[in-house]
């Protein structure tokens, strides 16, 4: 059973009585159900890939009937589009999940926190909640979640849900232990709450998980496929490359280069490239085509990600900023041995220095970019000012 | 396991204004930026007063010293 069974996807969200027809109904939270999880292997789909039976256990035990579930669909990531389409099709699911860790975790409340930017998702999960019976609908609120890149980092929606401010906040405590109103919190994305919804009904892992296929691809957007499936077979599913590729960004913007020779081979397992010092991150696999310039994409990146600093620690407010800069040097001016030391040195500072892990995803990216990239980046000629 | 002390830095506070740096050289650096750098490990005995000092007049209370739990904990 895969999370996009079913109707098919044009046709909108999913009713509940044709969810209900389709699975069958609720099956029972509680301790059981989390060590199916933790039996089950699932990890969170979210980008960080912990272990989802473990987080629950965490916030069971701390709970005393008080804990608070966050259904994380902020779904900030540029190119990431699973969330919303999931949210937008097969919104049960999701609530499933959702009503499945309140009863596990021993939750009050369940807050759905969804990008104020993803219109059809909200839409469809406001009226699916509204479909439900009386004390699940009470349980539910939902709240938008600005269109920020670190608004999905799990304290920052902690934040929001109790101040009204996406930005994160000094952790630890995690949430899971001291989060929204000081109540354990269980922070999921709203990827890893389906699959729940699936393996509570079957007592097996799913097996599949959501990728978008994003870049010179023929038909980018988001498939299902099977772990295991390897990135070449990915971008087959996606219509095949539509422009020979040069490399492929795996993770989005805080996962790692990939030389497109070195990538077709790679499956699609988060255990698998975790082996290989690779992640899956959110799912995102884009495609750079050779007719791109490398230096001059990864400067944009690193200008997005300098801006989407918080601006509250100021490694990253400053750091970010600085490394973006000197790659726009590097993109604008040509390569300057000074700037490149300077990459390096920088690197090092910000790394592990804020009080999110913005700084580390920047770093991460734009050290595996000069890696893979290092001979662009070695020899970049002036005024080849291209924007991505 | 003997008491162990480390300091540890809350990023959103600090405000960079470097004083801690100036009073315990020994194990705060400042970074390009001026953001303070704490040497990793346990504070060694002799160190510690300074430490408390560099905790105390930090004019945004950013900095703290907490006692390590594992033997093995790592500090930024």
């Amino acid at each position: 059973m895969k999370l996009l069974s079913g109707p098919d996807l044009s046709l909108g969200p999913e009713r509940l009585a044709a969810h209900v027809q389709r699975l069958g109904p609720l099956p029972q939270g509680g301790h059981a159900l989390v060590e199916v999880l933790v039996r089950s292997g699932l990890t969170g789909r979210g980008g960080a890939a912990f272990p989802v039976g473990l987080k629950w256990r965490v916030v069971a035990a701390a709970s005393r009937g008080s804990a608070v579930v966050i259904v994380n669909g902020a779904e900030g990531e540029p190119h990431s589009k699973k969330d919303r389409l999931l949210m937008a099709s097969r919104p049960h699911l999701v609530i499933d999940g959702a009503l499945l860790a309140a009863a596990s975790v021993h939750a009050r409340e369940i807050v759905l926190c969804i990008g104020e930017g993803h219109h059809a998702a909200r839409r469809s999960m406001s009226e699916a909640v509204a479909e439900r019976a009386d004390h699940e609908r009470r349980m539910m609120r939902i709240v938008a979640a600005p269109a920020r890149y670190v608004a999905g980092d799990s304290s920052a929606t902690v934040h929001l849900v109790d101040a009204g401010v996406a930005t994160p906040t000094t952790t630890p405590p995690p949430p899971r232990e001291r989060g929204v109103g000081g109540a354990a919190t269980l922070v999921q994305n709203v990827e890893t709450l389906a699959h729940v919804a699936l393996i509570a009904r079957t007592g097996v892992a799913t097996g599949t998980l959501l990728i978008t296929v994003a870049g010179s691809v023929r038909a980018p957007g988001v498939y299902e496929v099977n772990a295991g499936t390897t990135l070449g077979e990915a971008v087959q599913l996606a219509g095949g490359t539509s422009s020979p590729a040069r490399a492929v960004l795996l993770g989005g913007y805080f996962g790692q280069w990939i030389e497109s020779g070195a990538a077709w081979s790679l499956p699609i397992d988060p255990h698998a490239l975790r082996d290989r010092g690779l992640s899956l991150g959110c799912g995102v696999i884009g495609v750079l085509p050779t007719s791109h310039c490398p230096v001059c994409e990864v400067a944009g990146i690193m200008r997005f990600l300098a801006s989407e600093s918080s601006a509250q620690c100021g490694p990253c407010f400053f750091g970010l900023r600085a490394l973006a800069d000197a790659c726009t040097r590097i993109a604008e001016r040509g390569t300057d041995p000074g700037d490149l030391q300077r990459l390096q040195r920088w690197s090092a500072e910000v790394q592990g220095r804020g009080a999110c892990k913005h700084p580390d995803g920047a770093v991460m990216f734009l050290r595996s970019a000069m890696k893979t990239f290092e001979d662009d980046f070695a020899q970049h000629p002036a005024h080849q000012r291209r924007s991505a | 396991m003997t008491k162990q002390l480390e300091l540890v830095v809350d990023r959103i506070k600090c405000d960079g204004r470097g004083l801690c740096a100036e009073i315990l050289p020994e194990l705060i650096r400042l970074d390009s930026w001026g953001y303070p750098i704490v040497a990793p490990g346990p504070i060694l005995d002799h160190l510690v007063g300074l430490a408390e000092r560099a905790v105390d007049d930090c004019p945004v209370l950013a900095i703290a010293l907490r006692r390590t739990q594992a033997p093995k904990a790592k500090a930024r």
